[in-house]
């Protein structure tokens, strides 16, 4: 194998490396330097932007077609490596203050980051699971990592014992794939539905609803989100946080380049699936977060929705629906950010707190919070002229343009019934006196800077969209060979 | 047309004031003292500029006027594009006019978080005035729907006691029509490939999709008129919301909703139009007989008047649907008229609510002792809401029923006794509120109006009488628009609904 054939895969090799080279100097150092770690993992995946924003434009395939770099993966691989990166500053004082900083924190992230960024560019199923499993295998480690703590193990057990079953799903759907097709790769596969003149076989379509299984499971979408309550709520906070940000987007786009890469022929046979997953996650999603009483079971639940929303551009199976992902996804990992920013500083006579009610009167104690929270919730509510109205635009406007009104109309009545819990926490925040204000001394820099930004960011889309809104959609044109 | 961006400076100037409310520091005496300055003078030199837009204006043209354009999202043909014509011109006014009114008005009447108060009146104003002038549908919406952010917070921070049901009423209520409204405007994208309105008004849908789309803007629309039977938001958020937040509520925010059907419905969906006015009708004459009815039944001042609007709205909609020259014209008259006349007897019952922090009209009687300034003044805004000859109720309701005496006989007639409603609540309202004997001990000393609320209603005095006296300063601006829009909508219906046509003839 040559260097160019090595060039595609740079950042990952560069992950990889440096992953190494962190545990080394981990070892070494001890718990101690578990700060410096960090701040020195976030230099890894600045430099891995860089490397990925500096390969070679155009599709590229690599590794005898397994692995391919496009606009798409240069598009998510971004989104996912500042994911991680806000995932490892968020989780600092964290860490600490709960003795939990051990230097295989942030070495860890690094490690699911490389299985995120191998996921996104994933050509072939065997790569996929590669990607998947070393993701996930790095995560399960994270979830219980206050080992001492029962709600931590017992979200981490959780998380892997579903996971795992959910992974098994996927593998067998892979051989159905296999045996149907005889490939494991996407093009071969795509040739082989071709030569078939786009006619799926029943095997193959049981291998798509396997498939399809096991990749809900990963997004947390109905109905194979039961994990997501529980493991948000047990896990430690930036724990939760991580699994917010750039693992949803990693799994979104794996989800997105499997079924319209070799798939993509056959959209009549699997949109039904995908109508079905996204229509329950968006109702669900509003539904059952009415009633949650803790912040990170209540995002949970929002999280489920914001996927069945993504998921709609999917059903769509269109260029313009890939677009709207992406640029749903983009925004979801900025608000989200946000919001976990916000629950990490959410802390009563030094104590860590997740009720919602502890907000209440957030507004009048910690104004600048409560605006920034505002922001997000609205956001996420989906008020124009913040940025998760954009976002839910663009998923609509595919749904739309393909033809799935019904799709459309139960998307953004869910999105009136999820307007209500958000709104509700605001009406904690800003209308309802404190009873126990929260602390007042200052969370950390990190996660103040976090909130500013990302608030910023959310309030003032609207000014200046086009760059987003082009780079994705040059990223979803890279998925629709000509 | 000189090169300023009058438009858009009028649009944004209002959140630079927020701005710089945003940034103001100090002790609370001091933030609060400055926040109020601020917000004045920022509304104040806004109102200022948007009188240019009327002085600028060319009554001759009926195309947009002060018109703006540039690049917003490429990816979707979606631009910043705003102009104003006969129609939307004066909403811009009011929504100026009624800003540094409420900043005024809620000088001494809001005490708490007076800094997170002003910012949220400034932000309103800017997305009022941009919903008036936005002339691309997505444009249009992003302002539409952004006001309901400022509005659930003046509700539900500085409103009453069951502030939280109402602002949470207030906010579902109206997303709901909304995001119905975004899929409309979703699918017209994909019919005719352009959100731009003025290009959209000369394009034509398939009349099977004109009904969908209609039914979905009507949604949006009916909601925030409100229209009978989904109403029932509005006496809610009246009652609740801060004096300044029921002015600009009553003033403004429920001329959005009229403006909507006047924009959009009628010449983008013409033949839809025709085809759904019998249940415009319907549900407007409800609304002015049965909602009198309701109001004339009020114990509570605030309610009394906000049900009074929904039958005021009542004739609006007759008006914009009996679609000819009259009717039309006398809708827009009426709703500026409403937009004056509702905000000033809000602010009427404000004045007293501050007083007494009452608004049961059985806590009042014989304030015409004490306070004679303030009854003279109620009565001029009850005599302009009854629409007694020489106020401008009387030039919007009278040209409304002339239009729909030609367009249907039965409506006029039965919208005519609407009138009569008006007069026996409002008169009531007035009896027992200002005559009588001053025998409650509690009003032994209320205080007549300080300067400051005299300075609050001079304006709106003025502009009730002179609206009554010499409509055609107001008139003449909006006739080649409104002549633009009938004759367009009479060529667009015909083949749908010639009868209908020929029957205005």
């Amino acid at each position: 194998m040559t260097t160019a054939q090595l060039m595609p895969a740079l950042p990952e090799i560069w992950l990889a490396v440096a992953g190494m080279a962190l545990l080394m100097i981990g070892v070494f150092r001890g718990d101690g330097g578990t700060r410096n770690l960090s701040w020195l993992s976030v230099l890894v995946l600045v430099i891995a932007i860089v490397l990925v924003l500096g390969g070679t434009p155009g599709r590229t395939v690599a590794f005898g077609g397994q692995f391919v770099t496009d606009a798409f993966a240069v598009f998510v691989k971004v989104i996912v490596l500042i994911g991680s990166m806000v995932s490892i500053v968020l989780a600092l004082d964290y860490i600490e203050r709960e003795e939990m900083a051990r230097f295989e924190y942030p070495v860890l992230i690094v490690l699911a980051t490389l299985g995120m960024l191998v996921m996104v560019s994933a050509n072939d199923l065997i790569t996929l699971y590669l990607g998947l499993e070393l993701q996930s295998l790095a995560l399960y480690v994270v979830a219980s990592f206050q080992r001492d703590r029962i709600r931590s193990t017992e979200a981490g057990l959780k998380y892997f014992v579903l996971g795992a079953l959910s992974s098994g799903m996927l593998l067998y759907g892979c051989s159905l794939i296999y045996g149907a097709t005889g490939a494991t790769g996407f093009e071969p596969i795509a040739q082989s539905i071709s030569d078939n003149e786009g006619a799926a076989s029943i095997g193959l379509v049981f291998g798509i609803v396997f498939l399809t299984a096991g990749l809900a499971f990963k997004v947390s979408a109905v109905p194979f989100h039961m994990w997501t309550p529980d493991v948000y709520e047990g896990a430690p906070t930036p724990v939760t946080a991580l699994f917010a940000i750039a693992p949803k987007a990693a799994a979104i786009a794996l989800f997105v380049r499997v079924m319209i890469g070799p798939f993509g022929d056959i959209v009549a046979d699997w949109r039904p699936i995908l109508i079905a997953i996204s229509v329950g996650s968006m109702v669900l999603g509003a539904v059952a977060a009415i009633n949650q009483a803790n912040i990170k079971r209540l995002l949970a639940y929002s999280s489920i929705g914001n996927m069945g929303y993504a998921l709609v551009g999917l059903a769509a199976g269109t260029e313009s629906g890939v677009r709207g992902i992406l640029i749903y996804m983009a925004i979801y990992i900025v608000m989200t950010s946000g919001a976990f920013a916000i629950v990490l500083s959410m802390r009563q006579k030094g104590k860590m707190v997740e009720g919602i009610a502890d907000l209440a009167g957030l507004s009048k104690t910690h104004p600048g919070m409560a605006l920034a929270f505002a922001i997000f919730l609205f956001s996420l509510a989906g008020i124009p002229p913040l940025a998760g109205f954009f976002g839910k635009l663009y998923v609509f406007l595919a749904a739309v343009e393909a033809g799935l009104y019904a799709l459309a109309v139960i998307g953004v009545l869910a999105s009136v019934v999820a307007a209500y819990y958000y709104l509700r926490i605001i009406k904690i925040m800003y209308f309802d006196e404190a009873a126990a204000p929260l602390d007042k001394e200052a969370v950390g820099r990190g996660l103040e800077a976090v909130q500013a930004v990302t608030a910023l960011l959310i309030l003032l889309f609207f000014v200046y969209p086009s760059p987003v809104l082009t780079t994705a959609a040059m990223a979803a044109r890279s998925l629709f060979p000509v | 047309m000189s090169g300023w961006p009058l438009l858009s400076l009028v649009t944004f100037l209002p959140l630079v004031g927020a701005g710089i409310i945003l940034l103001t520091r100090g002790s609370p005496e001091l933030v609060a003292r400055n926040a109020r300055n601020i917000a004045l003078w920022t509304s104040l030199i806004t109102f200022v500029l948007s009188l240019a837009l009327w002085t600028g204006f060319d009554p001759d043209v009926s195309d947009f006027q002060f018109v703006e354009k540039a690049r917003w999202i490429p990816a979707f043909g979606i631009t910043y594009h705003m102009g104003v014509d006969g129609i939307s011109m004066f909403f811009v006014l009011l929504s100026t006019l009624l800003t540094p009114i409420c900043v005024l008005a809620s000088w001494e009447a809001i005490e708490t978080r007076v800094k997170e108060y002003m910012i949220s009146f400034l932000v309103l104003e800017t997305l009022m005035v941009g919903t008036f002038s936005a002339l691309d549908f997505v444009l249009f919406y992003v302002f539409f729907e952004g006001v309901l952010i400022p509005m659930f917070l003046i509700i539900g921070v500085w409103g009453g006691p069951r502030r939280v049901y109402s602002a949470f009423k207030f906010f579902l209520y109206t997303l709901t029509g909304s995001v119905l409204m975004l899929l409309a405007i979703l699918a017209i994208f994909f019919q005719t490939g352009t959100t731009d309105v003025p290009t959209l008004m000369l394009s034509h849908l398939p009349s099977t999709m004109q009904k969908w789309l209609w039914l979905a803007f009507f949604a949006s629309f009916a909601v925030k008129v409100p229209m009978w039977p989904v109403h029932t938001w509005l006496p809610d958020a009246h009652v609740e919301a801060p004096t300044a937040g029921s002015v600009i509520l009553a003033g403004v925010l429920l001329k959005m909703g009229a403006y909507g059907f006047l924009r959009f419905s009628v010449p983008m969906l013409p033949e839809a139009t025709a085809y759904f006015t019998p249940l415009i009708y319907t549900l407007s004459v409800v609304a002015v007989i049965y909602t009198s009815l309701v109001a004339l039944a009020q114990e509570d001042m605030k309610k009394l008047i906000a049900y009074s609007s929904v039958a005021h709205m009542g004739f609006v909609t007759i008006g914009i649907f009996a679609l000819n020259t009259q009717a039309v014209t006398g809708a827009l008259y009426q709703m500026l008229s409403h937009g004056i006349v509702s905000a000033a007897l809000f602010l009427c019952v404000g004045v007293v609510y501050d007083r007494e922090h009452s608004r049961e009209i059985s806590h009042y009687g014989g304030l015409v002792d004490r306070m004679p300034i303030y009854a003279f003044v109620f009565m001029v805004f009850t005599m302009a809401s009854v629409g007694l000859p020489g106020t401008s109720g009387f030039v919007g309701e009278f040209l409304v029923l002339t239009g729909a005496f030609q367009a249907s006989t039965w409506v006029a007639t039965l919208a005519a006794t609407g009138v009569i409603l008006g007069a026996a609540y409002m008169l009531y309202l007035y009896r027992r509120v200002v005559f009588g004997k001053l025998e409650k001990d509690h009003l032994k000393d209320i205080l007549d109006l300080s300067w400051r609320e005299v300075a609050v209603f001079a304006p709106l005095v003025v502009l009730a009488i002179w609206m009554g006296v010499y409509p055609t300063s107001f008139t003449r601006p909006m006739h080649a628009s409104v002549v633009n829009l009938v004759t367009k909508y009479e060529t667009a219906a015909v083949p749908h609904s010639s009868a209908i046509a020929a029957a205005r003839r």
